[in-house]
């Protein structure tokens, strides 16, 4: 890949959510990709800590994914949310003690041989601009030994990006924004 | 020693019925503010490239300080998923989402203001179709939020939540109520510049943010150690709105104008790219 051009325009800057986002940014099965009732579909559950191993509760996450099959759709009603349309789209605001809940389905490989990941972005009181991270999905050893961003990594950096799949087929992925444990968050090319 | 202990905690001193009282004062927190920014001109004059975000490590903002990465960013190429953003539309949003004052039975007590932009990328490309939500408190300085314990009274015609589909130059305009100033618990007499908060999102989904837009004017910028996150002059100047007699209307509400650039697509300059093999 060559260098990516530089920008036009000088972006506006971000700002932290603040603490009072929780009647205006929610929304009703915000955290439903999928009704539960569907047969494939999962839980993606876990906390957020800060720099003391704390709890943080007041922190809304983003999740943005391809569907079972590794299409990336472009479907709106995600604010709808009738149901039957999957959107690969879903928010949530956490609850009081840290922990999220999202139910969708395991993203499928969007290229053949290609680790699946579950786009990840993060706001919360505290934080002055929005984090972004990947869930991968643990099963595909071999796409994830191949993987580029993980393989850019040292072990324990990496373990921060491979979700836990639990016995009921749930995947548990906690954050870290800080500490030893400290989740890799993500800058992309032309941010700046 | 021991007389000082026992007048320390005695309830003769303000401080133990006030905890505030204990926490930093504004000069302390300008002070620190002052010297990031003069560490970071310094650096700019040296030749570092201006800063366009907040520093994500910003002590005077005290809330930050376990919650942001120690760690760099890690540089990655985006990647599949990481290439395209959720399609929002009609169906998502109704017109009259973008009217604030319009939700309940009455009129919301303040000034009625209209605030209208464009949603722009990093190569001033318009961002159309796309959702735009916005909150804020009322013209008090009230959420309606249960946290929000300010006594300050809530406007029974006023949530203060609105939402809007860009159009197709990537145009917004909400109209709503002038937002007031209010206390928060930083340090001793902490107050917020007045703000609306608008979340965006782009053709990317790397290009998702929530920022916060100003006034002109406020007397409050130079205190506010979240506005002054951002260490440079220029980018802290891109989230103030900029008075707009043209969107003012006659007898009915005064306008300003914001523009928002969200980050680059990467999915132009990749495909472009892909295309020349």
């Amino acid at each position: 890949m060559s260098q990516a051009p530089e920008l036009k325009l000088a972006p506006t800057p971000g700002q932290t959510i603040g603490p009072f986002y929780g009647y205006a940014l929610p929304f009703e099965k915000d955290n439903e990709l999928v009704n539960q009732a569907n047969p494939n579909s999962i839980r993606l559950h876990g906390v957020i800590t800060d720099g003391k191993g704390e709890v943080i509760p007041d922190a809304l996450l983003e999740i943005w994914q391809a569907d079972e099959n590794g299409n990336v759709v472009s479907r709106d009603g995600s604010l709808v949310r009738d149901g039957y349309t999957f959107t690969g789209w879903g928010r949530t605001a956490v609850d009081n003690v840290g922990h999220y809940t999202f139910t969708t389905v395991n993203p499928g490989a969007t290229e053949d041989g290609k680790a699946p990941f579950i786009m990840l972005t993060v706001f919360a009181r505290g934080l002055l601009n929005r984090l972004f991270t990947r869930i991968y999905l643990p099963e595909d050893t071999q796409a994830l030994a191949n993987d580029p961003l993980l393989s850019s990594l040292t072990e324990a950096q990496r373990k921060t990006l491979i979700a836990t799949r639990e016995e009921d087929g749930s995947l548990r992925f906690d954050i870290h924004l800080q500490g030893e444990d400290e989740t890799v968050f993500l800058a992309y090319p032309r941010e700046s | 020693m021991s007389t000082e202990t026992t007048k320390d905690e005695s309830f003769e001193n303000s401080h133990v019925l006030d905890p505030a009282a204990t926490a930093d004062s504004q000069e302390k927190i300008t002070d620190e503010i002052t010297s990031i920014h003069e560490a970071y001109r310094q650096e700019v004059v040296s030749g570092k490239k201006a800063e366009t975000q907040p520093r994500i490590n910003f002590a005077p903002y005290r809330s930050s300080l376990l919650r942001h990465p120690t760690k760099n960013l890690h540089h990655v190429d985006p990647e599949t998923i990481e290439l395209y953003s959720p399609a929002f539309g009609q169906r998502d949003v109704h017109a009259l989402e973008s009217d604030l004052t319009i939700q309940h039975n009455g009129e919301p007590i303040g000034e009625r203001i209209v605030v209208a932009g464009r949603v722009l990328d990093g190569d001033g490309r318009p961002v159309a179709g796309q959702l735009v939500e916005i909150w804020q408190a009322n013209a008090a300085g009230r959420y309606i939020h249960k946290r929000d314990q300010h006594p300050a009274p809530i406007d029974p015609n006023f949530t203060g939540v609105g939402r809007a589909i860009t159009g197709p130059n990537g145009e917004y305009s909400f109209t709503t109520i002038k937002p007031a100033p209010y206390p928060w618990k930083n340090h001793h007499n902490a107050w917020r510049p007045a703000h609306i908060h608008f979340s965006l999102f782009g053709t990317d989904f790397t290009q998702r943010m929530i920022t916060q837009m100003y006034f002109p004017g406020d007397p409050l910028f130079s205190l506010d150690p979240i506005y002054q996150a951002i260490t440079d002059a220029d980018a802290r100047d891109r989230l103030v709105a900029t008075y707009d007699h043209s969107i003012t209307s006659h007898e009915w509400a005064t306008g300003y104008n914001w523009d928002i650039v969200l980050t680059g697509s990467n999915r132009t300059w990749m495909e472009d790219e892909e295309g020349d093999h």
